[in-house]
């Protein structure tokens, strides 16, 4: 898996940690303490709900959750890598700096909010209000991909970055809920097939693919598929479509002066 | 008058036979009222009666009238409503406006009155007797074990929450940079450090250079998350969550992109000219249990520093703060219906909300009565405006105010109420080069450093003739506080008797 630290190899100092049972206080803790040690990779086993992991975090280092994280999964992080090999739930990278959070799994709502920079892969599905009111600034910009499907909220009020999501899954459900992009003002949402027209807020519209937006997923879908051990052989690039925001001021007629 | 068909508010007239032509009024007025033909004209539609122009005029040449136009009285239909309602039908939109309240409504602090100590039991001379004016902010424990330190003394046994020591009962409210220009973040933030008190960033970040101050800022986090990052998080001596504003309870933020230069963008980090979004609620807390999530998210991200929490003084307000204080807010800012804002919707602003002064007392008791008061401290704010308000609101309950209008008058802010166009002429609510530099941040903190010294002076005296010699002694104590005129259903919610009794 991609590493974003600069280290050689042969610096990696791995520690592997059984959370079962430790309380989230303790357990944030001891990785802090594991960080400030000198460990480059910490593995946490046994991990069942403990919130706020990697939370503020500053460090290049790479955090591994067996089992299944709490909320506020990176919470406020800037620069660490953390893999999910099991499901996450809500608040995963609220208000993320940078740094890049994969979960093999779900995850639930709220992914990303007010995130400016890194990356979040969701293999699967994801739930409400995913990527609300992201935002970039210069070189930071944001990337949250997620394989499923997305609940209603999408990328509302965003204003930057990217989001892009492939729909995968069998069930019955569309890929994406209602107010999609409601109060967008920035950034652009990719996904895998148009979705209908009532679902859309009223502040975005729907455009092809221009060769800048071909040119961003060609890098970011293989890393999303080998991140995630996910087969995308059938994505074809030429099945998205592109929602932008109209305008990046769209309440300026709001007021009497 | 075409256009809005809304007469002029006020008339400037420049006496021609004083004028000697030197155009500081020209290169002065940020709203362009004045222009230079020959002689100085001046456009009175412009004028908002800011005074900066009449302030520098060396011949004092220049007065502002109220324009003395007409109209037929008619108690129901107000003449400030039917300009509204020009403006309105020319144009479809929300009435913005800035600073706080403007409505003749009841002010309630104007209806207490403070105890004094007369022959039974003495007052105190504060000139001649230390008085306490130092305030811990934070988490006070239920009790206290104490145990031998080894070295034949003793020590605490039990872990105390981290607090806030400030060395008067009076900081200064968010204001935000955007809102607000960097010369005034600049000399709150020297203000506070030489007070030993602490100033609040509002939602717009802190600037690079005001880090060094951090020990004296307290960095919000509000819905928009702007200039929201680790290091900020742990720079200041605390993290506000804004919830909500006086001036605008339940409704979000705009600033316009017209205030979005490249230093703002920086702070904020957004890009140059989009408008700054608030929204609303925050997106990740729709009750209690997720406000708990986002406080310990923070204490998580800051190794435990005291967190505050922000809320619009609102019919519910008592429960509303129960639920934060157990939630693991370290501290409550209740911020009252007559709180300053840059920009907020006029009929939010001047009808939503309830007065601070009862905001206090029910939240005081309901913590009181919980048994939890002691897990939060109580900041009051929105519309403090002397000495006496704020010995008054910490009788109520407070245990320390903020005051953001009061510190903007004093740096020369005259309540225009014009923030949010961006047009300040004292370089207060601006982010034009040309304007913010008008205010000196050396000159604005002396400005409130000399204020604040000055209402902790009056404090003290209050203290003195009280008879207490700690403000500590003042928390609370309504049965130190009378009403004069106010009815008996308000005087029972403060829990305040009515004088005489």
């Amino acid at each position: 898996m991609a590493k974003t630290y600069t280290r050689r190899e042969s610096e990696v100092r791995t520690v592997t940690v059984d959370a079962k049972g430790v309380y989230y206080r303790d357990l944030n803790s001891r990785v802090r303490e594991l960080i400030d040690g000198g460990y480059t990779e910490i593995v946490l086993d046994g991990v069942n709900g403990q919130r706020y992991i990697g939370d503020g975090l500053t460090d290049s280092v790479n955090i591994i959750i067996n089992g299944v994280p709490g909320n506020d999964l990176g919470a406020f992080m800037d620069g660490p890598t953390i893999t999910v090999n099991d499901n996450a739930q809500d608040c995963v990278g609220n208000t993320m700096n940078s740094g890049k959070i994969v979960v093999r799994g779900h995850a639930g709502d709220v992914i990303g909010y007010g995130m400016r920079g890194g990356k979040i892969f969701i293999r699967d599905d994801v739930g409400y209000r995913v990527g609300i009111h992201m935002k970039s600034f210069k070189e930071q910009v944001p990337i949250i991909v997620a394989g499923g499907k997305a609940g209603d909220f999408f990328g509302e009020y965003m204003a930057g970055g990217v989001i892009v999501l492939l729909g995968f899954g069998e069930d019955e459900r569309p890929v994406v809920g209602d107010y999609l992009g409601t109060g967008m003002h920035g950034g652009a949402i990719y996904m895998r097939g148009e979705p209908e027209q009532h679902l859309l807020g009223k502040e975005v519209s729907v455009s092809p693919l221009d060769s800048e937006d071909r040119k961003l997923l060609e890098v970011v879908l293989p890393e999303f598929f080998k991140d995630t051990l996910t087969d995308g052989a059938g994505v074809d690039i030429s099945d998205f479509i592109k929602l932008r925001p109209f305008s990046h001021r769209p309440y300026g007629s709001k007021y009497v002066y | 008058m075409p256009g809005t068909m809304v007469p002029s508010e006020f008339i400037i007239n420049i006496d021609q036979e004083r004028c000697r032509r030197c155009k500081r009024c020209v290169m002065n007025c940020g709203f362009g009222a004045f222009e230079f033909k020959d002689r100085t004209i001046a456009d009175s539609s412009k004028c908002v009666a800011c005074h900066r122009c009449v302030v520098f005029c060396p011949e004092e040449a220049i007065t502002i009238g109220r324009n003395p136009l007409a109209f037929r009285e008619n108690p129901s239909w107000d003449v400030g409503l039917r300009k509204s309602i020009w403006r309105q039908a020319a144009t479809p939109g929300m009435i913005l406006t800035g600073m706080g309240n403007d409505l003749p409504w009841l002010n309630i602090f104007d209806h207490l009155l403070i105890d004094a100590c007369q022959v039974t039991n003495p007052s105190i001379d504060p000139l001649r007797e230390p008085m306490e004016l130092r305030t811990y902010l934070g988490r006070k424990p239920d009790h206290l074990e104490v145990e031998p330190n080894g070295n034949g003394g003793f020590g605490l046994k039990n872990k105390v929450s981290n607090n806030i020591r400030l060395e008067v009962p009076i900081m200064f409210s968010g204001m935000s940079y955007g809102s607000v220009s960097l010369n005034v973040h600049r000399a709150l933030a020297i203000a506070a450090e030489q007070l030993g008190t602490v100033m609040n960033t509002g939602e717009g970040g802190l600037h690079e250079e005001l880090y060094p101050y951090a020990d004296h800022i307290i960095v919000q986090c509000a819905s928009g998350r702007f200039g929201v990052h680790s290091k900020y998080l742990n720079a200041g001596a605390a993290v506000e969550i804004k919830i909500g504003q006086g001036a605008k309870p339940g409704i979000g933020g705009h600033l316009p992109g017209e205030k979005i230069g490249l230093d703002v963008s920086g702070t904020r980090m957004i890009p140059v000219g989009t408008d700054a979004l608030s929204p609303a609620p925050h997106h990740d807390i729709y009750s209690i249990e997720d406000l708990s999530q986002l406080i310990y998210a923070l204490k998580e991200a800051t190794d435990y520093k005291p967190i505050s929490v922000k809320i619009a003084s609102v019919h519910n307000v008592a429960a509303i703060a129960s639920g934060i204080a157990r939630a693991g807010a370290d501290i409550i800012y209740l911020d009252g219906f007559r709180g300053g804002t840059g920009a907020s919707p006029a009929v939010i602003r001047d009808h939503v909300g309830i007065p601070l002064e009862i905001a206090v007392a029910v939240v005081d008791e309901q913590l009181r009565k919980e048994g939890i008061r002691n897990l939060v401290s109580i900041i009051a704010a929105g519309g403090i405006r002397s000495s006496a308000d704020v010995a008054k609101v910490i009788a109520l309950g407070a245990d320390a105010v903020g005051i953001g209008t009061a510190a903007l008058i004093a740096m020369g802010c005259r309540v225009c109420q014009k923030c949010y166009t961006g047009n300040c002429s004292w370089g207060i609510a601006t982010q034009k080069p040309e304007l913010m530099g008008r205010l000196d941040p050396d000159w604005g903190a002396e400005r409130l450093v000399n204020l604040v010294d000055s209402w902790s002076t009056e404090l003290k005296e209050i203290l003195g003739a009280l008879g207490v010699n700690a403000v500590e002694s003042l928390r609370g104590n309504r049965e130190r506080l009378r009403t004069l005129g106010l009815d008996a259903t308000t005087a029972e919610i403060l829990d305040v008797k009515p004088a005489g009794r």
